[in-house]
């Protein structure tokens, strides 16, 4: 009896691990931003919030990185695609200057990969 | 910017802001200031300094707000943004504040951990079997969840918060593994006959030895890592905080980031150049080696230019801003480094796509690994179970793999800015380090660019002759005609007015000097004037058979002599050329030149294949037909002609960064004019590829491996499973290694130069 409960909840964990971290509808906090106006970026125990950014395509943007964790992995933000990066500081805000691009959506990590976010240019 | 830009709080306060004030003249104005002040909301502080009229805030307050209050009381205010190096000092202070934090941790958590391992392995009392034991691991419990809270607590909420983002990362690893392990434990202390007998087992060392182990793991990281940055470092400090401007006919010290365009500085010696200007006053030797890698002080003297961060070494200079701020050549120097630091490398791609996708599947393998040793593995199962589970989930280590190839990147690209190498990004790096043929364009980057005098030969006085010819040729604008000119002022010869000049195309030049008809040219011409050149002529082939343009001089009708001009090799060019070909790179030479001048630069440098004759749209198609053989191909030009052919090649590398336009396009910028650097780029890229390789192996190399024996794949041989406080030590000095395998880089040299 027992050993049947275990191997069922590990089976639901295993379902509930793909479905969560890849199969499920994943509610982004999604925020648009036009050229002029200011998006304050959180960066904060592993996660960009907002971690979906809409913007314009063909207008130059500029994100506010606003790093709140003092470990090395936040350390830096790039957009490889993009080939925009920067290194943010601890406690305040870093101006990140997004050049103006094609429609599309492009991801945005640390140098580890921890931290993700998706830069939506549409 | 400034107006958006928020402000930190400080450590010791609230936040800063500082201002410029206009206006200010007595005690008055200060107090009049500082009042006015006093009535905005949320302002704790308001300080005016008189001797630099600025102003300081503390407080919870907007910029804009301040200024509103001073323009009120009838002074002008403008916020003084934070220098660069207040920034980097405020966040030395925070990583070192970071790293005690870490530091202070560890020992906490180890604290409790070492003692506790300790009694286990001595006495092998970690059973729940009395009240009294209940009681007494209870209490023991407690701790340690007062150090998962206080030491690991930032693992839990980056866990919680990732996973409401539906991301996983190490936090969510690590705070699973020693959750997982203490809330058996607990459950053991509580309900001890929920768990057979055999296994009434706490695990409480252990979760307190993984997070002590990891928080001293994250220490020496952040240790390591610092001195990745160390060559940006070095370039920042090449500024120095404060300039010397001369204001209202007096020299005043100023913040660097006051000065502006068109102020008057003066550097005296020993003193670094704080802006990019030009010299209006004074003359002196500047070290300019830090931007260039050209080891010779430059004489520099009235209309010269100056680059921030070279040194002054003998005499005191005046001289007006040109670019200040973030335009400095320094400035765009270091943006250029940290962005290319930062960037990415295409070999990473299949560890990014990984890492994407490594922590949920970390997860799934310790479930199905636990389920496996839970139904069919030897008893006590449940004991059994809980350590794999928890060893899988915690030796795994998705920032190892993260962070192989940008440790290597950061340490590369800044090593290259030390030797005057800057690459663009990643994929520029890794393609330098697979090139196959390396193309040259001959003109400025294995010559001198500019023609020059190589042999006079007569039978009379060479002084004497040359004085003659430069005085003729003062008049024309022929390249030939400026290298004898030139020639005959080194030599300081007077020269004298010619008459009568003429030009006889596709002849030479004909006139009349000190009553003396001078004729100079080709052979045609001397046929043509019926000159009796013979017994010139061997000589006249030997010397065109070096690359050099041999000319008759003929003086009143009588030949005088040869005169041969060439366009010089570099001195070093032929040492540069050795290193690449031993780089096993296959060199090409471009020139617009005749293939028999081309011939004989080639083969005086060792090169033997020669694309003379080209018009300047040809290279770009000679870089696509050697691509259009599949190899991978580099092209060394000065950027100036060659910026189609250095966009076409794989990597272009732009030699001598004196135009802005070869930083535009090129690659690699060179700041040093010569080809050593093409070779110094090579090899940096060859050592930092081979180092990213190493990490990536590493990285792969240990996941692959430690997670099936955390999974218990040994049991069968050893008997034993791994404990988790190994796992957690494995774990937390995988990144410690990769970061330190790339701090190696930093011993980076290139090869010797020859004999130099
Ligand atoms: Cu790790």
């Amino acid at each position: 009896m027992l050993t049947l409960l275990v191997n069922v909840i590990g089976l639901l964990l295993i379902a509930a691990i793909v479905w969560w971290f890849w199969l499920g509808p994943k509610r982004h906090t999604a925020e648009s931003v036009s050229g002029s106006e200011k998006l304050q970026i959180l960066v904060k125990d592993g996660v960009y919030e907002p971690d979906r950014i809409r913007l314009p395509a063909g207008e130059e943007a500029t994100l506010h990185f606003r790093r709140e964790d003092a470990s090395p992995c936040a350390e830096y933000v790039l957009f490889p695609d993009l080939e925009v990066s920067a290194q943010l500081a601890v406690n305040r805000d870093t101006e990140v200057h997004i050049p103006a691009a094609e429609p599309g959506e492009y991801p945005f990590t640390c140098q580890m990969q921890m931290y993700r976010g998706t830069l939506v240019v549409e | 910017m400034a107006e958006h830009a928020k402000h930190e709080p400080h450590h010791d306060g609230g936040p800063l802001h500082r201002f410029q004030l206009e206006g200010v003249s007595c005690a008055g104005c200060v107090r009049k200031i500082e009042s006015a002040l006093q009535t905005v909301p949320g302002v704790e502080e308001a300080r005016v300094n008189l001797g630099d009229r600025t102003l300081a805030v503390q407080g919870e307050v907007s910029a804009a707000d301040c200024v509103a209050a001073v323009e009120g009381a009838g002074y002008g205010a403008e916020e003084i943004r934070a220098s660069e190096r207040e920034l980097r000092e405020q966040q030395r202070a925070e990583e070192q504040h970071h790293y005690r934090q870490l530091l202070w941790r560890a020992g906490l958590a180890l604290g409790l951990g070492v003692p506790l391992m300790a009694w286990g392995l001595i006495t092998g009392e970690m059973m729940v079997d009395s009240p009294m034991q209940q009681l007494v691991w209870g209490a023991v419990g407690l701790l340690a969840l007062a150090v998962l809270i206080f030491c690991g607590g930032h693992f839990f909420s980056g866990a919680l918060r990732a996973f409401r983002h539906h991301n996983a990362n190490m936090d969510t690893l690590i705070a699973l593994g020693t959750g997982t392990a203490w809330g058996f434990s607990m459950l053991v202390v509580a309900l001890p006959q929920l768990v057979p007998e055999a296994a009434r087992h706490v695990y409480f060392e252990a979760s307190a030895m993984i997070i002590g182990l990891i928080n001293l793991g994250q220490a020496l990281e952040v240790r390591a890592r610092g001195r990745t940055s160390a060559a940006v470092e070095k370039l920042l400090e090449l500024q120095d905080p404060t300039a010397r401007v001369l204001r209202d006919g007096s020299e005043v010290d100023v913040p660097l980031e006051q000065v502006q365009v068109g102020d008057r500085l003066r550097v005296r010696p020993g003193e670094k150049v704080p802006v990019d200007g030009r010299v209006l006053e004074g003359r002196s030797l500047v070290d300019e080696s830090m931007l260039t890698g050209e080891p010779v002080p430059v004489q520099k003297a009235e209309g010269d230019a100056l680059s921030a961060g070279t040194l002054n070494k003998n005499g005191s200079l005046l001289f007006e801003a040109e670019k200040v701020g973030a335009e400095t050549r320094l400035s765009q120097i270091i943006e250029m480094v940290k962005n290319a630091q930062s960037s990415r490398v295409p070999i990473a791609r299949l560890a990014d796509r990984i890492a994407a996708i490594f922590v949920p599947t970390v997860m799934i393998i310790a479930i199905v690994a636990a389920l496996v040793w839970f139904n069919w593995g030897p008893d006590p199962r449940a004991v059994h179970t809980l350590v794999v589970l928890t060893s899988v989930l915690i030796i795994a280590c998705p920032c190892a793999l993260g962070l192989a190839t940008p440790m290597s990147v950061m340490v590369g690209v800044g090593k290259g800015a030390e030797y005057g190498v800057l690459v663009r990004n990643g994929k520029a790096l890794q393609q330098a380090s697979d090139l196959t043929t390396l193309v040259v364009d001959k003109t400025g980057t294995l010559t001198e660019g500019a023609p020059k005098l190589t042999d006079i030969e007569t039978h009379g006085d060479s002084d004497v002759l040359l004085a003659l010819l430069a005085s003729l040729e003062q008049g024309s604008e022929h390249p030939l005609a400026e290298a004898v000119v030139a020639a005959a002022r080194d030599k300081k010869l007077q020269l004298k007015s010619a008459d009568d000049f003429e030009a006889i195309t596709a002849h030479g030049v004909r006139g009349t000097v000190d009553g003396k008809t001078v004729l100079l040219g080709n052979r045609k011409l001397m046929q043509r004037e019926k000159i009796d050149s013979d017994a010139w002529h061997e000589r006249a082939e030997q010397l065109a058979d070096l690359g050099r343009t041999a000319m008759y001089a003929a003086v009143d009708g009588e030949a005088a002599g040869l005169i041969a001009v060439a366009d010089p090799i570099r001195d070093d060019a032929k040492a540069a050329i050795a290193r690449l070909l031993q780089l096993g790179l296959r060199v090409e030479m471009l020139t617009g030149d005749s293939s028999a001048t081309a011939e004989a630069v080639a083969q005086q440098l060792g090169i033997d294949r020669v694309h003379a004759d080209l018009l300047p749209e040809d290279k770009e198609k000679i870089v696509g037909e050697l691509q259009g053989k599949h190899e991978l191909v580099g092209m060394a030009g000065d950027g100036i002609n060659d910026a189609p052919a250095l966009a076409k090649a794989d990597v272009g590398f732009a030699i001598g960064a004196g135009t802005d336009v070869a930083i535009e396009t090129a690659d690699v910028t060179l700041m040093r004019s010569s080809l050593h650097g093409v070779a110094d780029a090579i090899e940096l890229s060859r050592a930092t590829l081979r180092n990213i390789k190493q990490n990536l192996f590493g990285a792969f190399v240990y996941n692959s491996l430690g997670i099936p024996i955390a999974a218990g794949v040994l049991y069968p041989f050893t008997g034993a499973l791994l404990s988790p406080v190994i796992a957690g030590a494995a774990m937390a000095f995988s990144s410690v290694t990769v970061v330190t395998n790339a701090n190696r880089l930093r011993f980076f040299k290139p090869t010797e130069e020859g004999e130099k």
